[in-house]
């Protein structure tokens, strides 16, 4: 395996062939932030947040699938990403119903937080108010659309993870959701009911019945762990 | 240094802001030696005044009383400072608008009524079609997300307005806070 070497932000760095920018920058405690990518899932770069500047090239490439090559110079936090991510984040409060206040992830909220870190304190772009759908027909869990943003972890975390493939996208563009089965009741669809996908859920879209109020923080980080015990079997 | 005029409005919200507004309890007479509240829903004044140095806006805007109060606001304040998730998102108040006015007064006032049956038209101001938040009507100057704000927000925000000291507001605060 090569051992490559690149500047990130100004700092020279080391780091195996193969490897992406992500990784790169977060083992060296350079935050570059994400929304999509989650440790221990494939990585699909559907967010863009994670967009960094390739000295040389005009276009911003998404660190969570752009492998590193040798003498690369990468920018994780110039103005004009900073300006991009907030757009983004913008975009995403905009397009579905997002209520912190009465949401069961407030607090525990990756867009939410995402928003904080990188200084939104309001929205330029008018909302859509779209009317969407909540389907509580799970004995454990509840989907609702409004709060969903479309990273798909939920999907890739069923398929990869669990085996199940339930999850799936639905539609196209900004008519996209989340769908159980082939768009059967989450409750009556081949759901093994493991509640993985809840767990990877960034927002308040999937969430426990059993939690109230806004007490429902996620914790998927077993997922690094169950790949590496499978792997080592 | 004479004292700013502050004023604070009431718009689609649950006075929550105000009552955390209140909550900076004895800190409110160190505030007080900086500015007048010369409007507010918490003391006596009923006309807007014609100049004002910071006004605070609580809630959205839902009626055509909002949106009239909201642009007289403006015109008369030399800041206007967006307090509270209503009046920088939308929030609570905006949960109505995949739904439609109709429909919610429909329920409200015909569904759920047990006697008397009948919308309000005289008096109630009408409903717009869609909840929005004030910057969507007015230029706002300053963002104070929160659901509520707390009284710590209220307190470091507006002594650092007034003061001119450096504001970070999300240090400070978020969406749903």
């Amino acid at each position: 395996m090569g051992v490559k070497t690149l500047i990130i932000d100004g700092q020279e760095l080391s780091a195996r062939a193969g490897q992406t920018i992500l990784e790169v920058a977060r083992e060296n405690d350079i935050n570059i932030p994400t929304l999509c990518h989650l440790e221990g899932l494939s990585n699909v770069g559907a967010c863009r947040l994670c967009l960094v500047e390739i000295k040389g090239s005009n276009k911003l490439l998404p660190a969570c699938v752009a492998n590193i090559h040798e003498g690369m110079e990468v920018v994780t936090n110039s103005e004009r990403l900073k300006k991009h991510r907030r757009v983004i984040l913008e975009l995403l409060f905009a397009e579905r119903n997002h209520i912190c206040a009465v949401c069961v992830s407030n607090g525990h909220c990756e867009l939410q937080a995402l928003a904080q870190e990188q200084g939104l304190t309001h929205i330029n772009l008018p909302y859509r108010n779209p009317a969407l759908t909540v389907d509580a027909s799970h004995e454990r869990f509840t989907v609702d659309h409004n709060r969903c943003i479309l990273c798909m972890r939920c999907v890739r975390a069923c398929a990869e993870i669990e085996g199940a493939h339930i999850w799936d996208v639905m539609g196209r563009g900004i008519d996209s959701i989340v769908i159980t089965d082939l768009h059967e009741e989450w409750g009556s669809s081949a759901c093994t009911r493991c509640g993985k996908c809840v767990q990877c859920c960034p927002t308040g879209a999937l969430f426990d019945k059993s939690k109230i109020g806004s007490d429902h923080p996620k914790y998927p980080d077993f997922l690094p762990y169950l790949n590496l015990m499978r792997e080592a079997r | 240094m004479s004292k700013l005029k502050v004023a604070t409005v009431w718009l689609d919200g649950c006075s929550g802001c105000h009552m955390s507004f209140l909550d900076m309890d004895e800190r409110l007479l160190k505030l007080a030696e900086l500015i007048d509240i010369v409007y507010s829903p918490i003391v006596d004044a009923k006309v807007f005044p014609d100049e004002v140095d910071i006004a605070l806006v609580e809630g959205a805007v839902a009626s055509v009383d909002d949106e009239a109060k909201i642009k007289k606001v403006r015109a008369h304040s030399k800041m206007l400072i967006a307090m509270g998730d209503c009046a920088v998102a939308g929030n609570v108040p905006s949960m109505r608008n995949p739904i439609g006015p109709e429909k919610i007064l429909d329920r409200a006032y015909i569904e759920n009524a047990s006697a008397q049956q009948q919308i309000p038209c005289v008096v109630v101001p009408k409903l717009l079609k869609i909840v929005r938040p004030i910057h969507e009507f007015v230029t706002v100057d300053v963002f104070l997300p929160g659901c509520p704000p707390s009284a710590d927000t209220f307190y470091t925000a507006l002594t650092a307005l007034v003061t001119g000291a450096p504001l970070d507001i999300s240090a400070l605060t978020r969406f749903g806070a």
